[in-house]
Order: structure tokens, then C-alpha cells, then sequence
């Protein structure tokens, strides 16, 4: 079996599963946020019952809209804290605790290998990156499998991504993925879990697979996982006690196919407007004017993202014709790019920093763009409006083509600030 | 408050394309939003403003591949159901769509030839209890990929909502 086949059957109480077959299955972790979580109180309020099944099961993150920007949002947030604490939720996050959900479930420890997790937020797939089946699902759904522990599953098939080769300078996990979404297509990964191998994903440290597997849900996947390994096992532990032995997919486990890719010959890459699967190698795109840059988000918003945007930026200013937001992905680790003085090289460089959240990614709260207006962000989505304007453009890349498109004010190479 | 069978849809067609996201079902701006009227004033806001004043009560979308791709936000299906869409007839769904789209009531149908023979403003008809696509217009036929008994329930009794109020709500 492959190792969501595994976790799939070890939650339903299944000695195996096949593709296909329907399970229901325990969840062993459940997370809503500030913008899914008020429709699940809505609907517990209809059902007349609101008593999670094991509140210790449940998380909930504030990242959206945070700090509350308007009223209407404080009074979502107040109602949700206020549901936290009559429902005996301790794994709360509120303003200034956590930061973007994803990163906090992992950071924390609180996701882990062999678990089966879900979450009213599409990018909760990312929690693969440390061996868990994790899936998103809806507002309604969530309040289900709050009140009974358990939710239906369609056994996925399995593509395994087998990158090989070695990533060049200025190439990153955010680069593989991009490459691979465009190749495959926006839905060519449609209800199937697509699993990241070969020797570039084992070498990748964790906050790099997480950039892999958060993107997976842009492909169509129903979740992105990679085999638990010795690194996998020491930074887990090193935040929290392990609850399953972890699992691997067997040698002889069945895939739907096997997709392999060389990551040698990859250059920078970039989704360009409007489709994630638009994808270009940067000496194509090369010179497009760009007004803002955003570096953050779930996908790319870690230490090792706003490092190596600092070590671009490092002595150099953002383009007068540019504007350049940077957020940290959590707290712990806006803290300790303030520590590494990585903050104060971004402010000189003329760059703003904000406060951990989702920020400008889904165009609800700050960093909105205006009318033919054109982004660049390391963020995971381009579609029409996602960030403001519908008649705004929305160009993807990583950290370090996003720091050099800051400095020149178009879309620039990052190769040569990395020499 | 619960039907137990599933109604023939009718309505007329309207046409969308390939990988229709839920930011342009439902922009994100809205997401604040918790009554499902007010969101359905913005259904579709993103690709053709002004839509959810142009259709009738059951209304038909037929669009191309992985409908509903991208966020988990159910305020998507809840803006489709709320502005009058009767049923989504697509290619494929992405599956978050397509299982919120069944928690929340809205039927949704797989029918990978629809896209190409049903022309916008077409007289169409969802028969899910049959397994059946109609245009009345053209006067064809096709099948619906069925969807297991399980979820067959959840729609006819009117969501999932429904379904745990049973198992939950406080009774009479």
C-alpha cells in the first residue's frame, strides 16, 4: 500500500484499502480559522448540539484577517473566542499567538506522521510534508467532524513525483512545484494524492516540503504527502511526542503513475495570470513590469524564504516603482528574523513588514491591488481577483525571483544576486 | 423540511468554461459575510457581474473540467444555491466544491458531455433520481455519473446540516 493508502486504513479500522473504496474514517486532528470557523458555528447552531467530541482534537487559528480590520470581522472573532472557550478548545491561536495555520500545525508540532487530518482550509494538504494524510474540507463538514470524530473518504489514487538531480542556485522547492503544476495542468492531479520522492524531495529539509505539498490542492489533489524519514522523526519530536509509529508506502505499493522530474534542468520559474499552470521559465517573463511584491503566505512566508529574500536585498532598495509587503509565516518565526537582523534589512531595503497572517494572498484584508494593477508573489494562487482588482494580474514565484523583481521593478532572474 | 425523494431541476443553462475558481464563485472579500442571501448577491461577482440578478429559481450551470477548483469556501456552493442555481452539470469538480456543494444542498452533477452539446439559454433538466441530463431544447439525452447511495441521502435529505440534526438536534 502507499502511505495514504495506510493511514486511510489504519483510521478506518482496516487491515487495507483500495483506490476507490469509500471509508469512514477517525480524524485525529481537526482545524478551522476566522473565515471558515463562523459558518461551522452556524451550522452547530442549526443542528442545536455544539459539543465538540474531543475538543484536544481541535485547532483554531485566527490568520486571515488579522488583526480584525473591520467590525463585522471583530464580531466573527469575538464570537468564535467565545466558542473556543465554552467548548474547552486549548489549541487556540489568537492574534499575536500563532500565525498562518499551516505553519503553526507544523511548527508546533501538533500535526504528525500517520495522522489523518483535516481542515475548512484548502491548503491543509501542506501538513504532508511530515507524513500526515491531510485533506481540506468545508465549513459544514468541519462542524460533522467536530460532533462525531469522523468523516467519509474516497480512497485517492496515487501519483508519485519523483524529482531526481540536483536544484541549481536560484532554484528552489517553490521552482519544482511550479514546473510540475504546469506540466500536469491545473486539474491534472483531479481526487488523487500526489506523493513527492526521489533524491531532491529527501534531501529537501521540512519547510521545503511543506512549499511541495501546499501546492498540491493547485494541481487538483486531494492531498500532497511525502514519506516520513530521520528528518521527518527529529524535527517532529524535537516539538512533541509521537502519536503513531509512522508509516511509508510499501516498495511494491500500486500507483496510479509515476511522474518523474528533473530538477537539473530547471531555471526560476513563474505561473503567470491568470492559471497556476501558466507556467514559464523566468527568461521568458523577464522585464514585465511589476507594482508589488509579496513575500509570504503558507506556501512561502518561512525563515528560509525571507533569509534568502534578505540576502538579496541585503545593501540594495526596491525599486521606485515598486512596493514590496513581507510576512512572516508565524510568530516564532517573525521573531527569529528579527534576531537574525533579517527584518531590519527588509525595512531598509525600503520593504514593509507586517504582522504573521494571510495578508494580501486572498485578497480579504491588506496589500489589495487596483485596477490593472500587476503583483508578483510567492503566494500559491493567481486566478482572476484573488488579490482585489478582478482587472489586477497576479504573477507566482519564489522568495528569491520575488526579491530580485522588488530591486528591478519587473519580473527579474535572481541567478545574479546569488553568485 | 425534508424531502425524501429528489426533484427533477429545470431551468435554463448557463455556460462556464474550464477550471472556474471558487475566488470568482465567491471573491474573497465576501468571505465575512455568514448570511447566505448577502452572499448570494455576489455569486459569480468575479466572472460575469450582475449574474445572480439575471437567473430564475433553477437555473442550470453547465461548465468544463474541475469546477470549483481552488479554497474550501462553502460560502462558493451557498452563493450558487441561495442565488437560485438549481443544480451545476460540469465535466469534472474540484472535490472540495463538490463535496461541500452536496453538504450544503446543491446538487451537482457529472456529466462530461453536457459541456459541448448544451448551448447557453437552452432548456435543460437534472434528473438525479434517474441518472439523467436533458436538453429540451436540442431534445438529448445523456447520464449523470452516479455518486454513491450514502451521498444520494445527504442530498435528499436536504444537506448534511439536516443529516445531524437527526443525529444531534434536540427533537419536536
Amino acid at each position: 500500500m502507499t502511505i495514504s493508502e495506510k493511514i486511510l486504513a489504519r483510521a478506518s479500522g482496516k487491515e487495507r484499502v483500495e483506490p476507490g473504496e469509500y471509508v469512514n474514517a477517525k480524524i485525529d486532528l481537526a482545524m478551522f480559522h476566522d473565515l471558515t470557523g463562523p459558518l461551522t458555528l452556524k451550522v452547530l447552531e442549526e443542528v442545536g448540539f455544539d459539543k465538540p467530541w474531543d475538543p484536544e482534537k481541535i485547532v483554531v487559528v485566527f490568520d486571515h484577517q488579522v488583526p480584525a480590520e473591520s467590525v463585522k470581522t471583530a464580531e466573527l472573532h469575538k464570537i468564535l473566542r467565545s466558542y473556543v472557550k465554552k467548548a474547552g478548545i486549548r489549541k487556540f491561536y489568537d492574534v499575536g499567538r500563532g500565525g498562518i495555520a499551516h505553519q503553526v500545525l507544523v511548527e508546533d508540532g501538533l500535526a504528525q506522521p500517520g495522522m489523518l487530518i483535516v481542515g475548512a482550509d484548502s491548503h491543509t494538504c501542506t501538513y504532508g510534508a511530515v507524513g500526515a494524510f491531510a485533506t481540506g474540507i468545508g465549513s459544514t463538514e468541519m462542524a460533522a467532524a467536530m460532533l462525531t470524530g469522523e468523516l467519509w473518504f474516497k480512497v485517492p489514487e496515487t501519483i508519485s513525483f519523483k524529482v531526481i538531480g540536483h536544484l541549481g542556485r536560484g532554484v528552489y522547492a517553490k521552482d519544482v512545484i511550479l514546473h510540475i503544476i504546469g506540466e500536469i495542468g491545473v486539474d491534472g492531479a483531479l481526487y488523487k494524492a500526489a506523493e513527492f520522492t526521489g533524491p531532491v524531495v529527501e534531501r529537501m529539509d521540512i519547510g521545503e516540503r511543506m512549499v511541495l505539498t501546499n501546492m498540491a490542492v493547485e494541481m487538483g489533489a486531494k492531498t500532497g504527502i511525502v514519506n516520513p524519514d530521520d528528518k521527518t522523526i527529529s524535527y517532529v519530536t524535537q516539538r512533541a511526542s509521537l502519536r503513531y509509529s509512522p508509516v511509508r508506502s510499501d516498495p511494491d505499493a500500486q500507483y496510479y503513475s509515476i511522474v518523474e522530474v528533473d530538477a537539473s534542468a530547471l531555471e526560476p520559474q513563474v505561473a503567470c495570470p491568470h492559471s497556476v499552470d501558466n507556467v514559464k521559465p523566468v527568461s521568458e517573463v523577464e522585464g514585465v513590469p511589476i507594482d508589488q511584491v509579496f513575500i509570504g503566505s503558507c506556501t512561502n512566508g518561512r525563515l528560509e524564504d525571507l533569509e534568502v529574500a534578505a540576502k538579496i536585498l541585503s545593501g540594495r532598495k526596491v525599486h521606485s516603482n515598486t512596493r514590496l509587503i513581507v510576512i512572516p509565516a508565524s510568530q516564532k518565526v517573525y521573531l527569529e528574523a528579527l534576531r537574525r537582523g533579517i527584518v531590519e534589512t527588509i525595512v531598509k531595503a525600503g520593504g514593509v513588514v507586517a504582522n504573521p497572517n494571510c495578508g494580501p494572498c486572498l485578497g480579504g484584508h491588506m496589500g489589495l491591488l487596483a485596477d490593472g494593477e500587476k503583483a508578483l508573489s510567492t503566494s500559491n494562487r493567481n486566478f482572476v481577483g484573488r488579490m482585489g482588482s478582478p482587472k489586477a494580474e497576479i504573477y507566482l514565484a519564489s522568495p528569491a525571483t520575488a526579491a530580485a523583481t522588488a530591486i528591478e521593478g519587473c519580473i527579474a532572474d535572481p541567478r545574479k544576486y546569488l553568485r | 423540511m425534508r424531502s425524501l425523494s429528489l426533484e427533477v431541476i429545470r431551468g435554463k443553462a448557463w455556460k462556464f468554461g474550464d477550471n472556474v475558481d471558487t475566488d470568482v464563485i465567491l471573491p474573497g472579500k465576501y468571505l465575512i459575510l455568514t448570511d447566505p442571501h448577502e452572499i448570494a448577491k455576489h455569486a459569480m461577482e468575479g466572472i460575469a457581474p450582475g449574474f445572480s440578478s439575471k437567473i430564475s429559481k433553477g437555473d442550470v450551470i453547465v461548465a468544463g473540467r474541475n469546477f470549483g477548483c481552488g479554497s474550501s469556501r462553502e460560502h462558493a456552493p451557498i452563493a450558487l444555491k441561495y442565488a437560485g442555481i438549481g443544480a451545476v452539470v460540469a465535466k469534472s469538480f474540484a472535490r472540495i466544491f463538490f463535496r461541500n456543494s452536496i453538504n450544503v444542498g446543491l446538487p451537482v452533477a457529472e456529466c462530461p458531455e453536457a459541456f459541448e452539446r448544451v448551448e447557453e439559454g437552452d432548456l435543460v433538466e437534472v434528473d438525479l433520481a434517474n441518472g439523467v441530463f436533458r436538453d429540451l431544447t436540442k431534445g438529448f439525452e445523456l447520464k449523470i455519473t452516479p455518486y454513491p447511495e450514502f451521498l444520494m441521502d445527504i442530498l435528499k435529505s436536504g444537506g448534511l446540516v439536516q443529516v445531524l440534526k437527526k443525529r444531534f438536534g434536540r427533537h419536536g
